[in-house]
């Protein structure tokens, strides 16, 4: 099956505006329900044991698109291709010990996601591929057969970048040398900086102003994703991380980056107002974490995530086990259609295992 | 002779032999040029050839036919072909 998100390639990533996109959208998640229901026995089976019935959903506005829990694609494998058109599967480490997330993708939703990351990251960057640091060690990408999660995040921005950069050792020290003959290389142009929240904050920054040293990044960006837990429990809030960044390396542009292995077309960069921005293929909810009933804006709950290209798993509209809150919609001033929000932290896990059970047994 | 400088690209980075580098040859559908496979094709490319491609050609970069013609628009000419 095409994907429907190829119908909105040729349109800027956020260039509708909220009521415009949710226009678009509607009738694309119906579409892909319908699909999943048709080729995916798991997914029937929980329209069925949790949602009333395949056969009897009405879906009249996007909040009534069902969802699935992340978690239950650490438990099943769901397909709605056969084996044979499968060219990819992504594995997610998620937190230590546990099971990890498989992703089945065809060639039309491999190739779809991969257009989908590329618009959205050049609204942000533009079209020429920037000098990148690449804040990581090579070895997290050496070998392909079995990368982890954070590899494959570095592959995807990895092609963002003109000759990046990896820049800290083996032993994660920061291989200060290196990087400033890759400055001088990069004679002045803007660098991209990546690399995930606490290995910034770790590796770069701290270890930076502990030998009271800086390096002169002015004109970059950083663009970082991965989850604040550790720099929370440090006391350490975006703002602060921001500052402090621009203390040591004169980067003044830093741009959170907020998506999950399990929904592919689902990226999120902060808008200028420092918020997560759904671009026109997706659409973010927030909902009560105890009823499930959506939650008005401003209102903190968990995060549900719509995206119009999964075609291959049913991933379109699933629940997270984030915390969040809807901050805006169109944000003034910002160019940028759709709604706008913030990702306050994780949901303790035993909060949910009701929720994820009940969906368990059925699928 | 470029024609047969892409062919080495492919080769070397993919790591398989020229003899599979056919102008059909797409990405994704063999083991050796997935998206790890790609990065090294890209930074082949642009080192032999003396370019730097945006963001979409790199996108667009999905069959060894493609990246003929995505050569010839950074003035690569392959007349052997």
């Amino acid at each position: 099956m095409t994907s429907p998100a190829r119908e909105l390639l040729d349109l800027p990533p956020f260039g509708l505006s909220q009521a415009e996109k949710r226009a678009r959208l509607l009738p694309m998640l119906r579409t892909l329900t319908t699909h999943h229901a048709e080729r995916c026995a798991p997914y029937r089976h929980v329209l069925d044991g949790v949602f009333g019935g395949a056969d009897r959903l009405r879906i009249e506005r996007i909040e009534d698109v069902p969802f699935l829990p992340v978690t239950l694609f650490k438990t099943h494998t769901l397909a709605s291709v056969p084996d044979a058109e499968v060219v990819k599967v992504l594995t997610s480490s998620g937190t230590t010990g546990q099971q990890p997330s498989r992703i089945v993708l065809d060639a039309e939703t491999a190739s779809v996601q991969a257009a989908v990351l590329v618009k959205v990251a050049q609204h942000f960057l533009g079209r020429e591929r920037l000098p990148m640091v690449i804040l990581d060690h090579a070895g997290v990408v050496r070998d392909r057969r079995s990368y982890s999660a954070r590899g494959a995040g570095i592959l995807g921005m990895a092609q963002f970048g003109h000759r990046p950069f990896y820049a800290l050792r083996d032993d994660m020290s920061l291989d200060e040398e290196g990087l400033r003959a890759y400055l001088t290389w990069a004679a002045g142009r803007p660098v991209l900086i990546f690399g995930f929240t606490f290995m910034i904050w770790q590796y770069l920054v701290q270890a930076l102003e502990r030998g009271g040293r800086r390096l002169d990044l002015a004109g970059g960006v950083l663009v970082h994703s991965g989850g604040w837990k550790k720099l929370q429990e440090a006391a350490v809030d975006p703002g602060t991380f921001r500052d402090r960044v621009a203390a040591v390396t004169g980067i003044e542009r830093v741009i959170n980056f907020y998506g999950m292995v399990e929904q592919v077309g689902g990226v999120y960069f902060e808008n200028p107002k420092h918020h997560l921005q759904a671009p026109i293929y997706s659409e973010i909810i927030v909902r009560d974490p105890v009823t499930l009933a959506p939650l008005p804006d401003g209102e903190a709950g968990l995060v549900q995530v719509l995206s119009c290209l999964p075609t291959s798993y049913p991933g379109h509209s699933l629940l997270t086990e984030d915390l969040g809150v809807i901050r805006g919609v169109d944000p003034e001033g910002t160019g940028m259609g759709g709604r706008s929000f913030e990702i306050l932290g994780r949901v303790p896990k035993a909060e949910l295992r009701g929720c994820s059970d009940t969906f368990v047994a059925h699928a | 002779m470029n024609d047969e400088k892409l062919r080495e690209c492919f080769s070397r980075s993919l790591g398989i032999p020229a003899g599979r580098v056919s102008d059909d040859l797409a990405y994704n559908s063999i083991k050796e040029w997935d998206s790890v496979g790609h990065m090294a094709l890209v930074a082949e490319l642009e080192g032999a050839f003396d370019v730097m491609f945006d963001t979409d050609d790199i996108l667009g970069m999905s069959t060894v036919a493609r990246a003929r013609e995505i050569l010839g628009r950074y003035g690569v000419s392959f007349d052997a072909a």
